[in-house]
């Protein structure tokens, strides 16, 4: 099963004609992602080849849609035109949107969210300023790497890329059915929440792992649904106990700002839900050794 | 990025919204000229980021220019709450009938804008929430539809001013809520926001924060900003992520969330080892050139607090064997005035070969340790020596 992505899911690169996107889109078709095509105006009805493949070009995710029955969208355009990407996507209905790109002004993030709502979230967003998401085995939308881990029970959401990454390199003799990195800006589409709900419901995910880090009240709201919604076991993991207030600490969203955001509030939060948390990711990767083992 | 006092009022004061002339100055001398130049009562006001003024001794009224340029001197070099006062401003006096209060900020929480308002206005809005909340009015803000007069108005009623002036107070509001998007702020304040005797509205002072990801499209090179510390500004100029912090264990490594993790881990493992700490937060990103690394090391061995450093990266896109050659690269590059021990932790993409060549270069100053926590343990007990 896997969540929002699998063996099912035809890819779409919006920007993949850029270096990113070239560079990227190489990576997940040797990972063995079904990419179909790319979008970008300016070389619409072109091809492209990228690692073996002639890869379509098309005028817009509408089109590109029509033509090969995509239903997922993987966006690397730059900061400036992201907000657009974005919203033709929306337009288009395409079931998932992963917006990769990094920097993106808050007002546009806002505006594309706000724009999505009102469209009724028909598309799912995940990100911006994230890795992507994969479905180990199946399929993978984003810059992770597609060899860290095998298809397993685990499933993973979390705010930062390399501490994915990390994650799934401590997990790998277990394997995940989906790790998930949502992003590190201050609003974003797909939330801990939209991902501890869809683990929940898949059945081959078995026991769940959470990363957070400060800023923002996701973890805390996280807590909060797991003690009411999920029965699967979660084990968490909060970065950011040493961070200063009032200082952006790489990703956008990373500040304490007064008392609020901070990760021993976090951490609290989900002890209060009865969620183990582990100090450093080896302990919680161990703490998660230890559920599973129980299971 | 947090504006001055006086770059918001003179955003405001761009955008057609009421303020109070105002003249920034940096001698008592200046101040004297400011005040004659505005003439009648002043009021000066130091120019720093932090809340408080007032209670700190930061802001004062005087009758002529003369008393102005004797007031401004005990303001100059005031310290408030760790910001030393170099700048103050010059501002015309008002006739003060009422005080109220306005914001639009990011509710990230809502993942929408919010506007605050508020027919009392004056104390901190912290403390008004916290002491009157039922006076406070909270009305989320649509980011496609914004705020137009017949929102702002509704907005004004629910903050409970009467009719009359929330229909005095609604054009501003429009025009506050311009700044917010045209600027690409993620806070637009203004406490005061006052009616004077005579009826005018005035916004008397703001808080406007921007939004970095934002300055692609702006012109906010020439804008005044904090003063760096000297590291944070050399890693600025190099286009590096850091933040300076105050221990002794210096941290390099990829991806924010990692970094964060490390120096979490290396606190923890300090406690074990004299109690030392990170000395700093330095994300280089995917792709670490032997440049990057270069310049990251120059800047974290430039910190006289740094005892050892602790590089950890974990290589997803980033293949190891880069960041092995970088590392290598980057000592040969600093020569001499690399002299503090370096603790290596790769894992992932190409593992192998770069230890082999970390391994192969076996530079005196640099242990290559396999996993994290053993790693932080290392570079915390160094730093002990």
């Amino acid at each position: 099963m896997a969540i929002f992505l699998d063996e099912n899911s035809k890819i779409i690169v919006q920007g993949m004609t850029g270096s990113e996107g070239m560079k990227h889109t190489a990576r997940m078709l040797k990972g063995g992602s079904n990419i179909v095509g790319g979008v970008n105006p300016r070389k619409a009805g072109e091809t492209v080849e990228i690692d073996g493949k002639e890869l379509p070009v098309f005028g817009t995710v509408a089109e590109a849609m029509a033509a090969t029955g995509a239903n997922v969208s993987v966006i690397f355009v730059p900061p400036a035109f992201a907000k657009a990407a974005v919203v033709e996507a929306i337009d288009a209905e395409i079931g998932l949107a992963v917006v990769i790109t990094e920097g993106i002004p808050v007002h546009d993030s806002a505006t594309f969210w706000a724009y999505s709502c009102s469209k009724g979230n028909k598309t799912r967003i995940i990100g911006p300023n994230c890795p992507g998401i994969i479905s180990p085995g199946k399929s993978n939308a984003g810059i992770t790497p597609s060899d860290i881990t095998g298809a397993g029970p685990i499933g993973l959401v979390s705010k930062s890329g390399t501490l994915t990454y990390q994650m799934m390199f401590e997990l790998r003799d277990i394997g995940m059915s989906t790790a998930i990195g949502i992003g590190g800006d201050p609003i974003i589409g797909t939330t801990h929440i939209d991902a501890l709900a869809a683990f929940q419901a898949d059945p081959e995910t078995k026991a769940i792992v959470l990363i957070g880090e400060i800023g923002g009240d996701s973890e805390e709201k996280a807590a909060a649904y797991i003690k009411e919604h999920v029965t699967k076991p979660v084990v968490a993991y909060v970065a950011g106990f040493t961070a200063p207030e009032g200082k952006t600490m790489g990703h956008a969203g990373a500040i304490v700002s007064g008392s609020a955001g901070t990760a021993q509030a976090k951490k609290e939060a989900f002890e209060a839900a009865g969620v183990k948390v582990g100090k450093t990711p080896s302990e919680t990767a161990a703490l998660m050794r230890e559920v599973y083992a129980a299971l | 990025m947090d504006l001055f006092e006086y770059q918001a009022r003179d955003l405001f004061e761009s955008y057609n919204i009421p303020v109070l002339q105002g003249i920034v100055a940096d001698t008592p001398e200046e101040v004297e000229a400011a005040a004659a130049k505005i003439g009648g009562t002043v009021v000066v006001k130091a120019q720093v980021k932090a809340g408080g003024r007032g209670k700190a001794g930061g802001v004062k009224v005087a009758h002529s220019p003369e008393e102005a340029a004797e007031l401004s001197k005990k303001i100059f070099g005031l310290d408030i709450k760790g910001h030393v006062v170099k700048r103050v401003m010059v501002a015309q006096g008002a006739q003060i009938d009422k005080e109220y209060y306005f914001s639009v900020l990011l509710d990230r929480s809502n993942r929408t804008f919010l506007a605050l308002c508020s027919v009392e206005g004056g104390m901190e809005i912290e403390q008004l929430a916290e002491e009157r909340p039922e006076a406070l009015a909270k009305v989320p803000v649509d980011a496609v539809t914004g705020i137009d007069l017949a929102m702002a108005t509704s907005i004004a009623k629910q903050g409970g001013f009467d009719d009359a002036t929330a229909a005095k107070v609604a054009p501003v509001i429009v025009k506050l809520y311009e700044v917010f998007v045209k600027e690409d702020a993620t806070l637009v304040e203004v406490n005061p926001l006052v009616e004077t005797k005579d009826g005018q509205i005035l916004a008397l002072d703001g808080k406007v924060s921007l939004d970095d990801n934002a300055e692609f499209r702006h012109q906010r090179e020439e804008m005044e900003r904090d003063v760096l510390d000297p590291l944070e500004a050399k890693a600025k100029a190099w286009d590096l992520n850091y933040v300076k912090l105050d221990g002794e264990v210096g941290i390099i490594g990829n991806g924010a969330g990692l970094v964060m993790s490390t120096l979490d881990v290396v606190a923890y493992a300090g406690e074990r080892h004299g109690g030392v700490r990170p000395a700093n937060f330095l994300d280089i990103g995917g792709g670490a050139s032997a440049e990057v690394m270069a310049n990251g090391l120059d800047v974290i061995l430039g910190d006289p607090q740094v005892k050892s450093v602790f590089v950890n990266v974990f290589g997803g896109i980033t293949a190891c064997d880069a960041v092995a050659n970088g590392i290598v690269g980057a000592l040969e590059k600093l020569g001499a005035s690399a002299s503090k021990p370096l603790v290596v932790r790769l894992d992932g993409n190409n593992v192998a070969e770069g230890r082999r060549i970390l391994a192969e270069r076996n530079h005196p100053l640099v242990t290559v340790v396999e996993t994290m926590d053993e790693a932080a343990d290392k570079a915390a007990e160094l730093a002990n020596r």
